[in-house]
């Protein structure tokens, strides 16, 4: 790791000027390298905290018992399935419009990771689903736009690989992932907008929690580690690209010396 | 830096021919989109006579009258959302969550009767998480009986939960 990061830096031609900064995959390379440790590890730590307070220790629901545990698992991989698809949407806006080449590796990076973190989502919830609803799935406007943003997900992960010119892959897939933004907000007012079974949000940003704080603070905590874990992951895959990236440019410059 | 600019534009200006799109798609199909009816709904959209739809309500206090139907259990009670209720009947089993008080979402027919003979029960359960003692506790107080309605806003017990942790 330490002996591509070393390789001297390509200077581009506008140095120090805003997000392009990154765009110097050695610079990269070092900050990301010097964050991951920290970050990964923060993230393992409270993702353990919140999962065991939790799992263990907090207050059963007192209609749903020990079943409403699902919650802690659940409920932050719901957050990060759509704070996730947010940050690929934000990528493609940068992919699209400055043109980065970092952020074009990242969403690449965050798709699979996203959906990963959707289908823990949908699986966890349906597991709760069945001993509480009577159902292990419903075709209510919650659940379906939820399947939708995993099947964007999937369509993504394999727009973006789809084609021999990776930047042709990278447009494609940020063009998708824009489209598909118009998903998150019916997400998220799905269960204020229509009847649906899935009930509306315990946690918002106006009003209190309806929700007992022994219950509520293991779930932030797993939530805030859900996202470290998030963030890890996806800086750890964008870092292995830019170095696999850099890896055939050394392999195609070789290549040309022995045929010349 | 213009061509930048003209892709930002180009891009937002696609965003909101999307957002308005997608926004009128959902508008024209909202009566398609819901995943149950009201009882009070029924009066103005009842569907035909013997299609299945979804009705969904609270479980009206003191209307719950279990029995055996042929050896299998069976349950009528009334489906209401407080303007309007229904007669439900249903032969099954019902959810562990199912009570007076607490919100269903029933599969079925409405009968000639006015009657609605459902096929499948779902228990709708709401936002509010509260540990056993504090339910038990607002119960045993009297400022709340979960048969008839939506527990007090969680900020009124979750410092009683504190003070009694503290103390």
């Amino acid at each position: 790791m330490e002996a591509t990061a070393a390789a001297p830096p390509q200077r581009g031609p506008k140095q120090g000027r805003s997000l392009h900064r990154f765009a110097n995959p050695g610079r990269f390379l070092r900050l990301s390298g010097a964050v991951l440790p920290w970050l990964a590890a923060a993230g393992a730590a409270l993702t353990t905290v919140g999962l065991v307070w939790g799992l263990f220790i907090a207050p059963a629901d007192w209609q749903q018992g020990d079943a409403v545990r699902i919650m802690y698992v659940h409920v932050p991989a719901a957050w990060l399935a759509s704070a996730g698809y947010f940050a690929l949407a934000l990528c493609s806006v940068l992919s699209l419009v400055w043109r980065h080449p970092l952020a074009d590796l990242a969403a690449a990076e965050i798709g699979p990771v996203g959906a990963g973190f959707t289908a823990l989502c949908l699986l966890t919830g349906s597991i709760w689903g069945k001993p509480m609803w009577g159902a292990w799935w419903v075709w209510d406007a919650r659940l379906t736009s939820v399947l939708v943003l995993f099947f964007l997900y999937l369509g993504h992960v394999a727009l973006v690989r789809a084609f021999d010119d990776p930047q042709r892959g990278y447009r494609s897939g940020a063009i998708l992932a824009l489209i598909g933004v118009v998903n998150l907000p019916i997400i998220k007012f799905s269960v204020d907008w229509w009847n649906t079974l899935h009930q509306p949000a315990t946690i918002s940003f106006t009003g209190a929690p309806t929700m007992s704080l022994g219950m509520l603070w293991p779930l932030l905590f797993a939530a805030l580690g859900y996202t470290l874990v998030f963030a890890a992951t996806v800086l750890a895959r964008t870092r292995a690209a830019v170095m696999e990236r850099r890896i055939r440019a050394l392999l195609m410059a070789r290549a040309s010396e022995v045929a010349a | 830096m213009t061509r930048k600019r003209r892709r930002l534009w180009l891009l937002l200006a696609c965003g909101l021919g999307l957002g308005s799109a997608t926004a009128l798609a959902l508008l024209a199909f909202r009566d398609n989109l819901v995943f149950f009816l009201a009882p009070s709904e029924l009066a103005s959209k009842a569907p035909a006579p013997g299609r299945m739809f979804r009705l969904g309500g609270l479980v009206e206090q003191g209307s719950v009258r279990k029995s055996t139907d042929e050896g299998h259990p069976a349950a009528k009670f009334r489906v209401t959302d407080g303007a309007a209720g229904v007669e439900v009947t249903y032969v099954g089993i019902l959810p562990d969550l199912f009570r007076e008080g607490q919100g269903v979402v029933t599969l079925g027919t409405l009968q000639a009767d006015g009657t609605f003979r459902a096929s499948e029960v779902l228990a709708k359960h709401d936002e509010t998480y509260m540990p056993k003692e504090v339910a038990e506790a607002l119960k045993k107080t009297g400022h709340w009986n979960p048969a008839s309605g939506p527990p007090p806003p969680a900020a009124t017990w979750n410092t009683m939960q504190v003070k009694k942790t503290g103390g």
